[in-house]
């Protein structure tokens, strides 16, 4: 070899050497659960196709929000994408926190995302955040029993109905509980649940000028509603029953109905885990014939920090990871069933989804719940389960501890709402909102 | 008689003493054994105790998930980091309390330990902006200087208490005899404070492995130790009860192992002084 060609040579490899030493790593926060576990299996492939290394941070949700709230407020640029909600999204993309995701490219199709997800994760029509998978809420029920109970279940039964089959499923010598639900103190798990149902009761959260309606009849008779019929029906301990506790509950046959996350539907129905998973129904949640149904709607979505030095590599991630690409990878691999539901159009469109069980009603769940649009009566806050308010979570958090004690039988419900309207107007009156 | 009602006193004592051992080591074994079931055993109704299937697969899965040998090394180095250097500024400074007290002594010892009062959250931003500014977020240095600074309270507090139970007339002899300052620190008062020392390394050790707040919320990749393995397992939302148990073991089987072998001096240290 001539020298010419040695150093021909010698170049050629300092290129792929320097190349090599580039290749980009984006690191990014993400909650931990089946389906985001589920994407860091397939990560491999990402980085086949692009050479884009990815670090993961996984973290329970709680402490994820604290996390990555805490590096978009300080500009710390620990993460180059971000799993957050349908809450955090209209806030942190107002405050000019989050890149735009008004480029993507045309064949990811941007338009075929749920026009409900798409909406709860935009400020002013931009799109902040993609939603990897979405949920909304539904009634879970035990076909079996509900036949032996001599009722069939409406496809969009009332609180009246349920209260009914949940007393006659109940059956304390057997361990069944006719009705689970969450009571379990927090924004995020009881505080989700009591907000949602109460919606359909005609309460809110805010009047039109931002005062507390705690004090109003909607809220009383959605309380009372609720602790009458889990004192006769429910399980024990429910007020600190959370998703989990009544995710095992279901599985173990000792609930006749469970009202919750739509991705639930997947967990009752794996025969591997669930007991009863021939014999599970769905239906929309209750309604008390005031026009609004008791779902809520949520997104665990992919959003770009501002100020990341890697926002390119982030966008392409995000295209991969929310693509419909995305979603058959994981159908060959581990079935339709498991593949991340409630984010895109054509999903539920596809003749081999709408054969699982639950796939229609958590469509028809999630399109009934409309962020803009969720109280009977004319609000002034974005969301359904919450008010897309940066004080929302820490009143919401407070207000769902005095619920949960009158659950307890700590206090009457009529003190747990004094309580909230009190803690309420004063954190709202602090912000600066009245 | 007497040796009887003694001997059957014994046993009593021996009783509770075992009681209130196991009650308290409930909770630990409580999660080894949940790390061998399956997410559906590790949360039957009721309880399954012994009999089930036991399976390495959740450590298994664990395993396949996280880097565990990373996390655990960055745990050593930010516990063992922070306590070395904390001993190394909180010797002479109790020193200085115990033997050459001044006026304020006590009150700069209480100031000293209503810093531990102050509810961490209070200033989280604060030290975050710093570390971003000062660029040591997510690195083991940043780690080491705030577990460092958040136990050091606690380790001034312990040698001052130890070393106040060191008669001062031996150190007057020391300086007698022409020892510097220096030597009277490391070779004459250190040996003597050995098993005082020893027993604050150890606690201060234990303590900074499983500090949780700043662990957490000041490390992403690089330098997250142990107790953010175990929060990648936590969820709200989904059964991961026997994942977060073989998590919570491998994370606690070093320091457990650790505390085993050196209870005798943790013992020793702890009681230093505490009998006249």
């Amino acid at each position: 070899m001539s020298l010419k060609n040695t150093l021909y040579a010698a170049t050629a490899l300092s290129l792929v050497g320097a190349f090599g030493a580039v290749a980009e790593t984006i690191t990014i926060a993400t909650v931990n659960n089946g389906d985001m576990i589920r994407m860091q299996g397939y990560t491999d492939k990402f980085t086949a196709a692009t050479g884009i290394d990815v670090e993961w941070v996984t973290l329970e949700e709680n402490v994820l929000r604290q996390r990555v709230t805490t590096d978009i407020t300080t500009k710390g640029g620990q993460f180059d994408i971000m799993t957050i909600g349908m809450y955090e999204t209209p806030i942190w993309g107002a405050n000019g926190w989050l890149v735009a995701l008004d480029d993507l490219s045309a064949e990811y199709n941007a338009a075929d995302i749920l026009p409900a997800m798409a909406g709860g994760l935009s400020h002013d029509g931009t799109l902040y955040a993609a939603p990897f998978y979405g949920e909304s809420s539904m009634i879970m029920y035990r076909t079996d029993l509900m036949e032996k109970a001599g009722l069939e279940m409406p496809k969009s039964p009332t609180w009246d109905f349920i209260r009914q089959a949940a007393a006659a499923m109940t059956d304390r010598d057997a361990e069944i509980n006719g009705i689970c639900l969450r009571g379990k103190a927090g924004w995020g798990e009881g505080g989700a649940f009591i907000t949602a149902m109460s919606n359909s009761f005609g309460a809110q959260w805010f009047d039109m000028d931002w005062g507390a309606t705690f004090d109003q009849e909607p809220w009383k008779n959605t309380l009372t509603f609720f602790k009458g019929m889990m004192d006769e029906s429910g399980p024990a301990g429910y007020a600190t029953n959370g998703f989990n506790e009544n995710l095992s509950l279901f599985q173990q046959g000792k609930c006749g109905m469970w009202i919750d996350a739509t991705v639930a539907a997947s967990f009752v129905t794996n025969p591997d885990d669930s007991t009863v998973a021939d014999k599970v129904g769905f239906a929309l949640a209750p309604n008390t014939g005031m026009g609004k149904n008791s779902n809520w709607l949520w997104a665990w979505a992919l959003a770009v920090p501002a100020g990341t030095q890697k926002e390119a590599e982030a966008k392409q991630f995000i295209e991969w990871a929310t693509s419909t690409d995305y979603i058959d990878l994981v159908a060959a691999s581990e079935g339709w069933a498991n593949v991340p539901p409630g984010a895109r159009t054509s999903l539920y469109e596809n003749p081999e989804y709408q054969k699982v069980p639950f796939a229609q009603m958590t469509l028809d769940s999630i399109l009934s719940a409309d962020p803009n649009d969720s109280t009977v009566n004319e609000s002034p806050y974005v969301g359904v389960q919450f008010a897309a308010i940066p004080e929302f979570a820490g009143i919401a958090t407070e207000v769902s501890q005095e619920f949960s004690a009158a659950y307890a039988g700590q206090q009457t419900i009529e003190e747990a709402l004094a309580k909230a309207q009190a803690l309420t107007n004063d954190a709202m009156e602090a912000a600066g909102y009245r | 008689m007497a040796r009887s009602v003694t001997t059957q006193r014994k046993a009593i004592n021996t009783a509770i003493a075992w009681a209130i051992g196991l009650l308290i080591f409930f909770p630990i074994l409580w999660t080894i054994l949940t790390s061998f079931k399956t997410e559906g055993q590790a949360i039957a109704s009721p309880p399954i105790f012994l009999n089930f299937d036991w399976t390495l697969e959740n450590y298994a899965i664990v395993q396949e998930r996280s880097n565990y040998m990373r996390f655990l090394w960055n745990s050593v180095i930010i516990a063992g980091g922070s306590t070395l250097l904390g001993i190394v500024i909180a010797v002479p400074a109790a020193w200085s309390m115990a033997f050459v007290p001044g006026k304020w002594t006590k009150d700069i010892l209480l100031w000293m330990l209503s810093t531990k009062m102050l509810p961490a959250v209070g200033v989280l931003y604060p030290i975050y902006l710093l570390f971003v500014r000062m660029g040591i977020l997510d690195s083991r240095v940043g780690l080491v200087i705030i577990m460092m600074l958040i136990n050091l309270p606690i380790i001034v507090w312990m040698l001052y208490t130890y070393f106040k139970e060191i008669p001062s007339e031996i150190l007057e002899a020391a300086r007698m005899d022409g020892a510097t300052l220096k030597d009277e620190i490391i070779h004459v008062l250190t040996p003597m404070a050995i098993p005082g020392i020893a027993s604050t390394v150890l606690l201060n050790f234990i303590l900074a492995w499983n500090e949780a707040f700043w662990t957490l919320n000041l490390t992403s990749v690089n330098a997250a130790p142990l107790t953010a393995f175990i929060a990648s397992y936590s969820s709200p939302e989904g059964l991961f009860y026997a994942k977060l148990s073989a998590a919570s073991t491998m994370a606690i089987a070093p320091i457990l192992i650790l505390g085993w072998f050196s209870q005798k001096q943790l013992v020793s240290g702890l009681t230093f002084g505490a009998v006249k």
